[in-house]
């Protein structure tokens, strides 16, 4: 599966970050940085957490 | 095989929403019914005194979640909007509503919260409060309608927030506090005051330690009488001084209420099969071994899911076990909490109050307890974990000086 952000919606609140650290990163200037675009099935269940968990559903995954 | 299980949730807000999606993504396969006291589908909240008070917004730009469409068909969810819950009856499995009953074999008590108003000025036009859609409706009408003075009642964060909104407009405004400090509660008396400053620079007035005694006019406010005896003239007043859990329609129910709905750690009430999330749900966080009720988006959406899923669920119940996490925008800073304040110490570790940008952290005992970042969001989830391993403050201050030291 792979990550898709909506640019538009993503207000780099950060709770992607604090769910899946090895994906998603809030940079210095403020802007979530996504670190690896690509997910194994092992990650799956984290990834889900960290779409569900963002507050202006920003992130969703695809096939 | 069909499961002929019925699930009813009772509140169709963010942890209502949450509890009908978790139920169907588990794989339940029963009736699910949703019930609303407003008439309006599902929406996001936190938006509301945000951007949708800006002037440049479309307010019909609204903030629903999923379609009617969506809940119906995608989810399988009957809706039972603008029929408001009034009695619970347990024995009978029973929710009463405005206008019917419906009956559950599991229950999500999501009600939510109303705002606290003042009373004794119902007879006054000009005096809002903000938790609704309709709300905010009415009270971006009253700032396009270019007031000249603006009271906000209260130094919370929904205050904050519209003030905020207010100033971008040009308005003037003045925010009256009743307590010593401002954002006490929330972030501790020293970071409350210290995040407070935002105010002062964008030409915000605060003034604490100062109660509203009277609010007066003809028919429409014209002015507070505070209780030092000074008076502020306002044409629009906003009344910001907490909400309380919507809980009222459990009265003799046999559900366990104190605050709000006494729960364990697993989101269940003291009836079962009955289950509560959000800002009603008074539960044990076995993070911090104790009991509390958190009215934060994140707090809604977890909780709403997991409460679902422990109702539905044949295997054993799970915890909440959670750091809470809160955000609020004002002006052109963002404010980001984690965890709990204390009162017992808490600590800049970079930054300054004066400079409007700075990290803080709570201690409670020898253990980090919470963070607070002012226009630091970098910074501020890389202590989430910390919080949620129960480091210690030692270990903290390190983790700390090597972060802000990169």
């Amino acid at each position: 599966m792979r990550i898709i952000v909506d640019r538009d919606k993503c207000s780099a609140l950060g709770i992607c970050e604090s769910v899946a650290p090895d994906f998603f990163e809030i940079s210095q200037d403020g802007i979530m940085v996504l670190k690896e675009e690509f997910v194994t099935e092992d990650r799956l269940e984290e990834l889900r957490e960290a779409c569900d968990g963002c507050p202006t559903e920003a992130l969703s995954l695809a096939p | 095989m069909t499961d002929d299980r019925r699930l009813v949730v009772v509140g169709a807000s963010l942890a209502g929403l949450r509890a009908v999606e978790g139920a169907r993504r588990s794989g339940f396969t029963g009736s699910v019914t949703l019930v609303g006291a407003e008439d309006h589908l599902p929406y996001d909240r936190p938006p509301l005194s945000k951007k949708f008070l800006d002037v440049d917004t479309d307010p019909a730009e609204r903030t629903t979640f999923r379609s009617e469409d969506v809940l119906s068909s995608e989810l399988g969810v009957e809706l039972r909007l603008g029929s408001p819950a009034t009695a619970l009856d347990v024995a009978r499995r029973e929710v009463v509503l405005a206008n019917g009953t419906v009956g559950y074999d599991a229950l999500i008590i999501a009600t939510g919260s109303s705002a606290r108003s003042l009373p004794g000025c119902e007879h006054l036009a000009g005096i809002h409060t903000l938790r609704t859609l309709d709300d905010a409706l009415a009270l971006r009408a009253a700032l396009d309608a270019r007031p000249r003075h603006v009271a906000i009642v209260g130094a919370g964060f929904i205050g904050s927030e519209i003030a905020s909104s207010a100033r971008s407009r040009g308005l003037a405004v003045t925010i009256l506090e009743s307590l010593p400090t401002p954002l006490g509660r929330a972030l501790g008396a020293e970071l409350g005051r210290a995040t407070s400053l935002l105010h002062e620079r964008r030409g915000t007035t605060l003034r604490c330690a100062t109660g509203v005694q009277a609010l007066e006019g003809n028919g429409r406010v014209e002015r507070l009488v505070l209780s030092d005896g000074s008076v502020v003239e306002a044409d629009l007043v906003v009344v910001g001084i907490g909400a309380t859990p919507a809980i009222g329609w459990l009265d003799r129910s046999g559900v366990e209420v104190a605050g709000g709905v006494l729960c364990d750690e697993t989101l269940a009430t003291s009836v079962p099969g009955v289950y509560a999330a959000g800002d009603v749900a008074e539960w044990v966080n076995p993070l911090f071994d104790r009991r509390m009720r958190v009215e934060h988006w994140t707090n809604a959406a977890e909780q709403g899911a997991l409460a679902a899923r422990n109702a539905l669920d044949r295997d054993p119940a799970r915890p909440y076990a959670a750091v809470p996490y809160f955000w609020s925008d004002w002006y052109d800073s963002r404010i980001q909490f984690l965890g709990i304040p204390s009162s017992t110490e808490s600590t800049v570790v970079t930054g300054t109050a004066e400079s409007g940008r700075f990290v803080g952290l709570y201690r409670d005992g020898d253990r980090l307890v919470g963070a607070l970042a002012v226009n630091h969001q970098a910074s501020i989830m890389k202590y989430r974990a910390l919080i949620a391993k129960r480091a210690g403050w030692d270990e903290a201050l390190d983790f700390a000086a090597r972060l802000h030291a990169a």
